[in-house]
């Protein structure tokens, strides 16, 4: 068998499989976390609260309502999205003259008073949340047994952010989305609606949460806890990529996810702290990260 | 006008004699009982507010029953599983809030963190929640008692009877702290008394959510079981991650440290069939089944081992201040070990020298789902594993209190 530092082959590729899923994961909710930097400047605390409540409607809306997976990755992020514009129009709006800290502080109490309300309802063991039929078993890749699930997991990452991006970059409305975080007051003057524009910017970045929490539903256990767990690394994600750059947020999203499936093949004791020594270099070498902007 | 003023002065001096006197048996006339415990991190469900509740249980109990002339206080905090945390929180208790007792204490590094500050400040310390064998052995102390269960206890139960059922090789995924450590390598001493072989292990970063990396490899080591030495959420998440990649039924998974509340989170689908062993389940006898109803009408959930344990070590602790008539540490403390532990949770519990309760410890294994016939009907009991077999023998003991 071919071996590649001691390890063998299949076993390296299988974790590196496995990373691209979590990095799947990382993409999406920094990708959001990015769109909303980038055009409202608000620093999302609340993301990681609303991901683990996407994924703990999928859960509510199958056991209460027997709504199918499927509907469940339609419907969860248009009712966090309607939830999102209700953030953004009852506390955000007020927020975006002043300081970062404030809308910082604001989106972490959020994310407390979210994350407590599920708490104290369901407690943090956690709902069980089944694989959809279409999608259990698995495949043999050769060198592993990779679930389907998660499988389409990447594929469904890799299309979400692919649209985003397209849309903020190539059409129309990315462009006076664009526009409006450069210059709100001009964009404004060409009879473009700024404000409605933030808005549902707010609320597509959350949808992006809520989405990912719909995809993590089936692999993890729903817990209240999901968001914080996550949350932390996704900041660090962020900050390698470059605050508020789209494209960097993807790719440092999969890639960090790879980084840290080969930590733990190697070193898995230090595989939920390689991201942060990662972030510490980038920014000793380059302050506002890989692919962002110095302002 | 002077006898008046003698008189006053001898008057008053009587009255603080009197009542120096009465309360010179119980600090301050108050017992103050601390239970410091996970509110709201990974270990909340299985300790958590429940410990809270069961504490206030103990405390009514006690009173309805014992008509104590002292006044019993109930506090509580959240150590969020770090050991500084949790020291700081004791010293704040016992330094200003006069406490007299330190409970619970679920994870490990939180326990051998307060248990020095107990020591340091000659005050009691009774753990439901935690467990490594440390606490008894390496570090015991004099003020520190062990209540509910430990790694060997559960490591004990549930490994020998996986190997005795022909699971002879083993791979572990363990938690990387203390715990972890410990309940790794008190299953190990067990698997390999018992003829089988441990292949390796992998330890993961505490608390994790994805654990699929960690049982790629222990696929990949073809051990037939797949040793659980984690807890709480991190149990959960690795169980259901086993059944999505596939390795389970192939492999099976043993769940060194198991409470109620995972099956319950995680349903009889898919944890049928699994051995643990736990130190209490409310469906054993009518007086088990009678106190949980009454904690379940509270806390709406079942109780686990580390909730009905806690119930018990603090009306163990009330019971000695009455008969020792006092809250001084050490008397309390022989009185504690001098009685033996009888209610709904321990039948002849015992305290041994290195602060270890011993009591009878139970193999169940999960129900199928057919089999459950009402709410939280989970376990088959398949053994009761005496006092004496279930924990480590004081021959074995590192600890120094321990006259050999």
């Amino acid at each position: 068998m071919i071996e590649l530092f001691g390890v063998p082959l299949p076993a390296l590729m299988g974790q590196l499989m496995l990373g691209l899923v979590n990095g799947s994961f990382y993409a999406m909710m920094s990708l959001g976390l990015a769109v909303i930097f980038g055009m409202l400047n608000i620093i999302n605390f609340a993301h990681g609260a609303l991901y683990m409540a996407g994924a703990f409607l999928a859960w509510m809306g199958m056991t209460y309502w027997e709504i199918s997976y499927w509907w469940a990755l339609i419907l969860v992020p248009l009712a966090l999205c309607v939830v999102g514009v209700i953030i953004e129009r009852a506390f955000l709006q007020w927020l975006y003259k002043l300081d970062h800290l404030y809308g910082l502080l604001l989106t972490f109490g959020l994310a407390l008073i979210i994350e407590g309300l599920f708490r104290d309802q369901y407690g943090v063991s956690g709902q069980p949340y089944p694989i959809p039929e279409e999608l259990s078993g698995a495949l043999n890749l050769g060198f592993m047994f990779l679930p389907k699930y998660r499988a389409w997991v990447i594929v469904a990452s890799l299309l979400v952010c692919f649209a985003t991006w397209f849309t903020i970059e190539k059409t129309r409305l990315g462009s006076y989305l664009r526009a409006a975080t450069e210059n709100p007051k001009l964009t404004q003057a060409f009879g473009i609606n700024v404000p409605l524009m933030v808005m549902l910017t707010y609320g597509l970045g959350v949808a992006l949460a809520g989405l990912a929490g719909v995809l993590a539903a089936p692999a993890l256990q729903v817990n209240p806890l999901m968001g914080s767990n996550l949350i932390i690394a996704v900041f660090a994600v962020v900050v390698i990529g470059g605050m508020g750059s789209i494209f960097g947020s993807i790719v440092t999203g999969l890639g960090l996810g790879m980084i840290e499936g080969i930590t733990k093949v190697f070193y898995p004791e230090i595989s939920s702290t390689v991201v942060f020594i990662i972030m510490a270099i980038v920014l000793f070498i380059r302050p506002a990260g890989l692919f962002g902007r110095e302002k | 006008m002077k006898t008046k003023r003698i008189s006053l002065a001898v008057a008053t001096a009587v009255a603080a004699f009197a009542t120096g006197a009465a309360q010179a048996q119980v600090s301050d006339n108050v017992v103050r009982i601390g239970v410091l415990t996970d509110m709201s991190g990974a270990y909340s469900d299985l300790a958590g507010q429940g410990t809270v509740v069961a504490a206030n249980m103990a405390v009514e109990d006690f009173i309805a029953k014992q008509k104590p002339n002292f006044k019993i206080e109930v506090v509580s905090a959240d150590h969020q599983n770090k050991g500084d945390i949790a020291s700081n929180k004791a010293r704040e208790w016992f330094d200003r809030d006069k406490v007299d007792i330190v409970t619970e204490l679920v994870t490990t590094s939180t326990a051998l963190a307060v248990q020095k500050v107990a020591k340091e400040k000659n005050k009691l310390v009774l753990m439901s929640g935690p467990a490594s064998t440390r606490i008894t052995n390496e570090d015991c102390n004099d003020v520190t008692v062990h209540w509910t269960y430990d790694t060997y206890a559960v490591a004990n139960g549930t490994a020998k009877a996986v190997t005795k059922q022909g699971g002879k090789t083993w791979f572990f995924l363990t938690a990387d702290y203390a715990f972890g450590h410990s309940l790794e390598k008190d299953a190990t001493d067990v698997v390999n008394g018992n003829g089988g072989k441990v292949l390796g292990s992998v330890r993961h970063p505490f608390p994790g959510s994805d654990f699929s990396s960690y049982l790629l490899k222990a696929q990949a080591s073809g051990a037939q079981v797949i040793g659980l030495a984690n807890a709480g959420t991190d149990t959960t998440n690795s169980i259901k991650q086993a059944a999505e990649f596939g390795i389970t039924p192939k492999q099976s998974l043993a769940g060194l440290l198991m409470f109620i509340t995972d099956i319950h989170s995680l349903g009889l689908k898919s944890t049928q069939g699994m051995y643990l062993t736990e130190g209490f389940y409310w469906d054993l006898n009518e007086e088990t089944r009678a106190w949980s109803k009454r904690f379940f009408e509270r806390h709406k959930r079942m109780p686990t081992m580390v909730q009905a344990g806690e119930y018990s070590s603090v009306l163990h602790y009330l019971n000695a201040v009455k008969a020792a008539g006092t809250d001084d540490t050490q008397k309390v403390m022989a009185q504690m070990k001098k009685t033996p532990v009888n209610d709904f949770f321990a039948k002849n519990g015992k305290i041994r020298e290195d602060g270890r309760m011993v009591h009878d410890m139970y193999l169940l294994q999960v129900k199928k789902p057919e089999e459950s016939k009402y709410p939280w009907d989970y376990y088959n009991v398949r053994a009761t594993i005496p006092a004496a077999e279930a924990f480590q023998p004081l021959a074995l003991s590192k600890c120094p209190l321990v006259k050999k």
